[in-house]
């Protein structure tokens, strides 16, 4: 069970104090109509999947509530940093 | 009969004496004994049969990593363990134990006829002989396979026993208390650390309990550990994975050694949270590969020297030890020093060092330098061995009841590969050992790779003149793995080692190759004429040791495996009979049968008061969520499909939500109390994930908007009244509210008084009926829902459960998300396309409602299903055909979602996803069931009252 540093309570805590939620740095487009079906399609189905530095979305839901970004290392399994929502890509 | 307990020395209490038995034969030992050593101590050799071969097996080692001598133990109805170690079984009084896999007994096994087939069952052997035919396979083969060739039984009956959890954090963990565990713990005694040591063994010790000159300073040791205040010792303890951030779990085992069971829980599952990690696990010896290595009465050196020590007894009277290692050596040397008389040391090496050599002469042992053993001579227990040079001459018998084995040690690196540390090889001992490390995690002792093994050859399998092709030199015990099984999987063209392991099933039996690994490396190496590292090295899994299920799962078993949610109503529902369902941990009354009633009768009666008097229903249940804030409407249209910010506070509106991908994940109607506030209303299995989801686009995609989210499910008791009475059973109890339909249409909230107390007056029904659902703080729920039995007691209230809701929402074509959906089901496809707002420019999946697959033809549409035998309540689940004479595979072109009686039609109704299904109205369409077709005819969704006439009483 992951040790997870979460950006708003300052504080490392269990794994099953958060939840999951997808990959990081996926901004919802602001005009979907505007986009291709292609673009779209992309927006919602396509994921980068890498072999290591991984950036990802957690919840601290048992917790604070807030969603913050990750930097995972997808080999390891170790964090390399989170960081709040809305800071830049790490 | 070869084992024999010495006169003196050991650890058993010899004051405590202890009956068991085995196979049915009763048999003594002592205190302090295992299955193993009380069982060798009576001369007992045979301790089962192999897993494919089934050939008499006896004791390998003398710890856990024994692959043989799987036992079952049984102490009453669902207290049967199956393959447990019998060098881990702990005796007591009564134990009664048995052994596996042979038939009609471990002496008398007809399945050993597969030994003599042995050529028929080569490497492979499974997966080339029963792929076909297909259909074969469960009703034939894997039976056949499994009582020929398996583990013990498992128990049919449940679980008698309950199990505890626990979590626990330290600054230390060490994991082994061997002399190198016990050494790091005494250092970190005098700090201030907070330190775990735990044990596998019924005695802290390890390797110090095979060495009497270490018995004082061990108990010394001991002593110090349990006077300081830091330390804390768990024996009987397996750390069985080692899991992210030094997060190690382990198994207590409790009451499975003592002869009374007693009350407490029998295994307990430690969950332990380190900062930092010594493991101490130490090093497990090696088979040497030979013909006849197998047979009962061949075992590990090290073994038969933790028996000689620890247990006082010698594995046999006459021993013969095969060595490639010095530590044989020393093995043979401790014998004859307690007595038992070593019938050579047989070593491959051609010199070993001088000093060997001079105290072999001094005890007066025998050595066959650069000689191999090449067969050894008895079936059931070791008679004589032959050896030879390793050129192949000089053959000739030696007499010898035993025969151990040096072959090297192996680091103990399980739990450590469960950690992500890298390995390096050692070339000298032939082995794996720790590198760098992935943890804050440390390997101390033997499990290094630094203790002192001493010196020795690391060969992969003894020389012989005969011929390697036909004998069966054992690489793996437990699932039968021969150096000539893995030469055919090379032969057959596997080169990686894990596919050579899938192949042979090298290491893949319940011991985890403990004691195989290495050599089935070796072997596959040779054979493969590339290095042991070119090979690679399998990937250790937890866990360590088999564990019980009892042990991982048993303390979240019958009312403890998951919370159970009741309604403040839910004890009314209790005193009243109501018969419950579980939906999503919500406890809810399906419904409430009287005297004499089956659920068709009770759910036709309740069904028949809400269409003509007034029902009664518990809804807490539903999710709720508090929306509130300046841009609380904004956010609402932004999230929902339908329009909001048009909507005047004290109205109501039917929410549909979206997920992106544009299907359907959530419903339910929420109102408007104020311009800046919402009351929402989710599923009753939504409420948590549609609170996440509106959250996540609250804070990350829209973080301008101000907008608060709090979930209010738990804080609001919902009753609702439906039925044409429902407004006069009201009326009285409410004040501050106009209940005219003038003044309170439906699809409006209301805020007021009821009895009383303060509510949230909706006027909304999901059944058709003149309908309102009371919101009024949790706490006053079971109150006010008496209060209206009372109240409704002279118009005929009757309370309904979901069973008789689901069948009166189902006569109205209303859908339930999830039961008439499954997240592939777009608005349209539901026949919800009113709910879209066409005008709006975007909302959540918006966009993927015009793509290509979503406006393409012949999509499944959601429409109403009437039986031509009204009688006749379809399947839900059930698949439906245009064409029922079509050959199977038929094509299938929808299913059915939802199917009830309906009371107030006197017939039976069903909805369905059907493919192009608005277009087949009218259409006669089948759904096949076993032994009959029910043919249906396509009708619209909505059964009864279609103008909505009914709505308003
Ligand atoms: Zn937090």
């Amino acid at each position: 069970m992951l040790l997870i540093h979460c950006p708003y309570c300052d504080e490392q805590r269990a794994e099953i104090e958060f939840a999951y939620a997808g990959e990081a740095h996926i901004a919802r487009p602001p005009d979907p109509s505007a986009l291709s079906d292609e673009d779209w399609s992309r927006y919602l189905f396509i994921r980068s999947n890498p072999r290591g530095r991984h950036h990802e979305r957690w919840r601290h839901i048992h917790g604070c509530g807030r969603f913050f970004n990750a930097v995972r290392d997808t080999v390891t399994d170790t964090f390399e940093a989170t960081y709040k929502a809305g800071e830049p890509r790490r | 009969m070869s084992g024999f307990r010495l006169d003196r020395g050991g650890r058993v209490d010899r004051t405590r004496p202890i009956g068991f038995s085995f196979d049915g034969a009763t048999y003594r030992g002592f205190a302090g004994d295992t299955l193993a050593s009380a069982l060798l101590a009576n001369g007992v050799m045979l301790f089962g049969r192999s897993f494919k071969y089934h050939r008499p097996r006896g004791l390998l080692g003398a710890g856990s990593e024994e692959p043989n001598a799987l036992i079952s133990v049984s102490r009453g109805p669902g207290r049967h363990t199956p393959n447990q170690r019998a060098t881990a079984i702990e005796i007591y009084e009564g134990l009664t134990a048995t052994s596996q896999n042979r038939w009609p007994s471990l002496k008398t096994d007809l399945g050993a006829i597969n030994d003599r087939l042995g050529m028929f069952l080569p490497a492979g052997f499974y997966n080339k002989t029963f792929m076909w035919p297909r259909s074969f396979w469960d009703k034939l083969y894997e039976p056949l396979i499994r009582r020929a060739a398996g583990l013990g039984e498992a128990p049919s009956e449940e679980d008698p026993d309950h199990y505890g959890a626990t979590y626990a954090h330290c600054d230390l963990l060490i994991v082994g208390a061997g002399p190198a565990g016990i050494d790091a713990a005494l250092e970190a005694s005098g700090t201030a650390k907070r330190v775990i040591l735990i044990d596998e063994q019924d005695e802290p010790g390890g390797g110090a309990l095979d060495d009497p000159a270490l018995w004082s300073w061990l108990s010394e040791s001991l002593k110090d550990l349990a006077a300081a205040p830091n330390v804390t010792m768990l024996s009987r303890t397996t750390a069985f994975g080692y899991y992210h951030d030094n997060f190690i779990g382990a198994v207590e085992r409790l009451t499975d050694h003592s002869a009374e069971i007693g009350s407490g829980p029998r295994e307990k599952l430690w969950r332990i949270r380190a900062a930092e990690v010594i493991l101490a696990q130490g090093a497990i010896e090696r088979p040497l590969v030979f013909a006849g290595n197998d047979v009962p009465g061949v075992m590990l050196a090290s073994a038969a020297r933790t028996y000689l020590h620890r247990y006082a007894v010698a594995v046999g009277r006459s021993v013969a030890v095969m060595a490639a290692q010095d530590s044989g050596w020393r093995d043979a040397f401790a014998h004859a020093r307690a007595g038992v008389n070593i019938a050579a040391i047989v070593e491959v090496r051609e010199t070993v060092t001088p000093a060997l050599l001079d105290e072999a002469q001094a005890l007066g042992i025998a050595v066959q330098l650069g000689h191999s053993v090449i067969e050894v001579h008895g079936r059931h227990a070791v008679k004589d061995v032959t050896t030879a040079r390793n050129d192949g001459t000089a053959v000739n018998r030696l007499t010898c009841d035993a025969l151990l084995m040096a072959g090297g040690w192996t680091p103990s690196v399980h739990l450590w590969s469960h950690s992500k540390g890298t390995l390096a090889w050692d070339e000298a001992l032939g082995a794996y050992v720790p590198d760098r490390a992935n943890e804050n995690v440390r390997c101390v002792g033997a499990c290094s790779g630094t203790w002192n093994f001493g010196s020795g050859m690391v060969i992969d399998r003894l020389p012989t003149p005969r011929n390697q092709a036909k004998i069966k030199a054992f690489v793996d015990f437990q699932n039968d793995v021969t150096a000539k099984d893995i030469d055919l999987a090379v032969r057959e063209g596997f080169k990686s080692i894990e596919h050579i392991k899938r192949y042979t099933t090298t290491g893949m039996a319940t011991d985890q190759g403990k004691t195989s690994n290495l050599n089935g490396l070796q072997i596959a190496s040779k054979a493969l004429g590339r290095h042991a590292t070119e090979v690679g090295l399998t990937t250790f899994r937890p866990p360590y040791t088999p564990q019980t299920f009892g042990a991982l799962a048993g303390h979240a078993q019958g009312a403890l495996f998951q919370p159970i949610r009741k309604t403040p109503i839910d004890g009314w529902a209790e005193e009243n009979g109501a018969v419950f369902e579980l939906v999503a941990q919500w406890r809810r009354a399906r419904y409430f049968p009287q005297a004499g009633e089956d659920m068709h009768a009770a759910v036709n009666r309740e069904c028949r008061a809400v269409r003509s008097a007034v029902g009664i229903f518990d809804a807490s249940t539903l999710g709720k969520i508090e929306v509130v804030g300046p841009d609380a409407a904004e956010f609402l249209n932004r999230m929902y499909t339908n329009p909001w910010k048009a909507l005047e506070p004290g109205r109501c509106r039917y929410g549909l939500l979206l997920r992106e991908d544009g299907f359907i994940t959530d419903d339910g109607v929420s109102a408007r109390l104020a311009r800046d506030r919402f009351h929402l209303t989710t599923t009753t299995g939504g409420a948590a994930r549609v609170l996440n989801m509106m959250e996540d686009y609250l804070q990350t995609e829209w973080p301008e908007l101000d907008v608060w989210l709090t979930s209010t499910t738990e804080q609001w008791a919902v009753i609702a009244l439906q039925g044409p009475l429902a407004r006069q059973v009201l009326e009285p109890l409410v004040e501050g509210i106009d209940l005219s339909p003038e003044a309170f249409p439906h699809m409006a909230i209301r805020e007021g008084t009821i009895c009383g107390v303060p509510t949230r007056l909706f006027r909304v029904s999901f059944t058709g009926e003149l309908g309102f659902e009371i919101n009024v703080p949790a706490a006053y729920g079971r109150a006010l829902w008496e209060r209206l039995m009372d109240v409704g007691a002279a118009f005929g209230i009757t309370p309904y459960g979901t069973e008789a809701m689901h069948v009166l929402r189902a006569e109205k074509g209303f859908v339930i998300v999830g039961q008439d959906t499954d997240g592939t089901v777009t608005p349209d496809d539901a026949g919800l396309d009113w709910a879209v707002g066409k005008k709006k420019s975007d909302f959540v999946g918006k966009r993927s409602l015009s793509r290509p697959d979503i406006v393409a033809e012949g999509r499944k549409q959601l429409v109403g299903l009437l039986t031509d035998d009204p009688a006749v309540v379809l399947e839900e689940g059930a698949q439906i055909v245009a064409d029922p004479d079509q050959p199977i595979p038929m094509t299938m072109i929808g299913h059915v979602t939802s199917a009830y009686w309906s009371e107030a039609l006197g017939r039976s109704i069903a909805l369905a996803l059907v493919a192009g299904g608005r277009q087949r109205m009218g259409e006669v369409l089948y759904v096949p069931m076993p032994g009959t077709v029910i043919s249906t005819k396509v009708s619209g969704t909505v059964f009864y009252d279609p103008e909505g006439a009914r709505l308003n009483g």
